[in-house]
């Protein structure tokens, strides 16, 4: 089930500062309690977001500067911990569809490369810059070009990195593997025949 | 030419290449729970698939489960319809579900071990990010998200790049009171939580060649909080030892075969690996975290660091976040911070060999007055032996209660939860912000003895003196 290629991702940008941001921040546990991803985004960064008693704290994502932001600068470590694809579902489901951060935890970088979350690297001093200039002007557009690995704002543009793998999918719009899987099933059996504890 | 463990169970799991240079790997053994599967299922419904080889999924039940009330409905509706999905899902698509009368649910890193389907030289996935546990056993685990379990689900692999490989020795004796959870804290404050990314950790040395299965577990079960997706210790003697006889475990000439196999993965002498660290066990200290990573931890009679301490802008930022939140001052003293809840549990710390540890010492003390203290066993299994070893009775005797199997205050999707910000001492594996259910409430790891030493004490502190461990300066 190929999807449509992503070869670059625009839209405005949002800071949010801080190295190991882990995936209880983005989504806490207690909003998992669900069997569907929907209605997710809703709950994305809440404690990040909301004192205790569920009052708005000051923090970039509740400015309404940054209401239409899609994309989202933040620091190193971006999405460690749990493995819960709750994580870039909630990020998919409040409107953002690209991350630039300082580097990624492996399986959240996979579980959003699968969603097609675009999540590419830059440099702290490159990140600072992304983030100065989207806060002196919210409405800068933020344009993550994917095939030539740079991220263009205003007048600058900076270089990003991405897994060449990655990249590749998402350039072929192939980022979900699951019918590339299917095509396999044959080869599965083959292999799965060669391995005593797999048979029934 | 020679190889390691983890690139023999690679070869031999690796169906075919994909177009985007990734590998199709086989998945043998998927293990599944409540919180990340129910949505693979819907998508496998919404595409119209089955499930390919459904003697190969395993499922339990373990985050949503109260650990005290046994009698459904629960009284948290979506807990119930949880569980519920997850017996439908199971029913209809034939997979073996280890459910609550069974006697076999727990955590799903305890079950799989203990009922003998966590086997050497095999791949296991689960969309869970403590599935390096298995790997205790010489097995390639990986923990995954929800789309992948799709994948296996519905093809038995997923798309995935080949791993580095990073040996990390240990040698010699690990002084008195030093446990497998010290070790693998030691290890993360070394390499950071990002030193594992792109890695599977090789765990190896003496120090581990004399490690139980449990033991080994506790360790492997945290290469993910180093950044490491999997980890891995090679199959030997006491590998084999703790399988044979367990439920799914092969018998009679089988048996034999499989153990002939399972040491065929073993890593040759002399291969390459990417990266080599060498550790001296009697280096390290009973450790515990003082931070919201589980990198932040310190010996246990450290002080905790100052916002000057850290060498970088972004460590000095690191520090100064942490302590804000944990409300600690930098520079104090580790030692006699003073608790309000004290947690023996987890994926990480909820085995038979935790709770004997910990009976030993704490028969005949009491709990400190305000401090509350919960065991939790990781599965029905454990608490079954514990039980009939009368522990049980024991942690009762001394003011802790005893729950039943579950991840309780781990993660606290379950009653089991902070109050505000009560300050936890925990055998679990994450310190995160709001980990354990309360947005504000503070999280410290460290080992069980060390949660039972802060439990009788009140406040952090060093289990040797404590309970007379080994002599006071040791
Ligand atoms: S015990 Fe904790 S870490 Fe282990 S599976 Fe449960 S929630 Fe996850």
């Amino acid at each position: 089930m190929p999807s449509t290629p992503i070869k670059q991702v625009s839209g405005k940008g949002v800071f949010v500062p801080g190295d190991d941001i882990d995936t209880d921040r983005i989504i806490p546990a207690r909003f998992m309690k669900c069997i569907t991803f929907d209605g997710l985004g809703e709950y994305l960064f809440y404690d990040v977001r909301k004192t205790e008693s569920g009052e708005d704290k000051a923090h970039n994502l509740n400015d309404p500067r940054f209401s239409e932001a899609s994309i989202l600068v933040s620091g190193n470590n971006f999405g460690c911990g749990s493995s819960r694809e709750h994580a870039p579902q909630s990020i998919l489901r409040a409107g953002y569809n690209a991350v630039i951060a300082g580097s990624f935890a492996e399986i959240f970088f996979g579980n959003s490369t699968n969603l097609g979350v675009v999540c590419v690297i830059a440099t702290d001093a490159d990140r600072e810059a992304i983030a100065a200039a989207i806060e002196a002007d919210p409405t800068l557009e933020v344009t993550i070009d994917v095939e030539n690995l740079k991220v263009n704002f205003g007048d600058q543009s900076v270089p990003c990195e991405i897994k060449p793998g990655a990249r590749d999918s998402l350039l072929s719009g192939n980022y979900d593997p699951l019918s590339e899987l299917l095509e396999g099933l044959d080869d599965v059996a083959k292999t799965a025949g060669a391995l005593s504890y797999m048979q029934a | 030419m020679s190889k390691s463990l983890f690139e023999k169970v690679w070869d031999a799991h690796a169906v075919r290449q994909l177009a985007n240079g990734q590998t199709q790997l086989l998945i043998g053994t998927h293990l599944i729970h409540e919180v990340t599967s129910p949505q693979a299922f819907g998508m496998l419904r919404d595409h119209g698939l089955k499930v390919q080889y459904p003697h190969r999924t395993f499922a339990t039940v373990d985050h949503i489960v109260p650990t005290n009330e046994s009698v459904e409905p629960y009284s948290d509706p979506l807990a119930q319809g949880m569980i519920e999905e997850l017996r439908k899902n199971c029913a209809e698509n034939g997979v073996t579900f280890f459910d609550t009368n069974t006697g076999k649910q727990g955590v799903v890193h305890i079950v799989g071990p203990e009922q003998g389907i966590t086997q050497p030289g095999t791949t296991i996935a689960c969309g869970d990010s403590h599935t390096a546990t298995h790997g205790a056993f010489g097995a390639i685990a990986f923990g995954i998200g929800t789309s992948q379990v799709r994948d296996v689900l519905a093809t038995q692999t997923i798309a995935l790049n080949q791993l580095k490989v990073r040996r990390i020795n240990v040698n010699g004796d690990l002084l008195p009171g030093v446990y497998a959870k010290d070790v693998i804290l030691h290890i993360i404050r070394l390499l950071g939580t990002q030193g594992g990314t792109g890695y599977a950790y090789e765990y190896a040395g003496t120090t581990f060649d004399n490690f139980t299965m449990e033991e080994r577990m506790t360790v492997c079960n945290m290469s993910i909080e180093g950044g490491a997706r999997v980890g891995y210790v090679n199959p030997d003697e006491t590998t084999f030892e703790y399988l044979k006889g367990r439920p799914y475990s092969p018998t009679g000439e089988a048996w034999d075969a499989a153990v002939a196999e399972w040491k065929s993965f073993a890593s040759d002498e002399g291969c390459s690996y990417d990266d080599v660290v060498n550790i001296d066990a009697s280096e390290i200290q009973p450790t515990v975290t003082w931070g919201i990573t589980p990198a932040q931890g310190v010996g246990i009679n450290e002080n905790i660091p100052a916002i000057a301490e850290g060498e970088t802008q972004s460590e000095r930022d690191s520090i100064a976040e942490a302590l804000e939140y944990m409300k600690f001052e930098g520079g104090s003293a580790m030692k006699g911070k003073k608790i309000d809840v004290a947690f023996i549990g987890s994926c990480t710390n909820g085995r038979l060999s935790d709770f004997e540890e910990v009976a030993k010492f704490v028969e005949g003390r009491k709990v400190a007055e305000g401090v509350q203290a919960i065991i939790v066993p990781g599965s029905q299994v454990v608490a079954k032996i514990a039980e009939a070893k009368g522990l049980d009775k024991i942690f009762v005797e001394a003011g802790f209660e005893w729950r039943a199997a579950g991840c309780s205050m781990c993660l606290a999707m379950n009653p089991d939860k902070l109050v505000g910000d009560q300050l936890c001492a925990s055998s679990s594996n994450r310190n995160f912000k709001g980990r354990q259910g309360s947005p504000t409430g503070r999280t410290m790891l460290m080992s069980p003895l060390m949660v039972a030493a802060a439990a009788v004490t009140g406040e952090v502190s060093d289990a040797r003196e404590v309970f007379g461990v080994a002599p006071v300066g040791v």
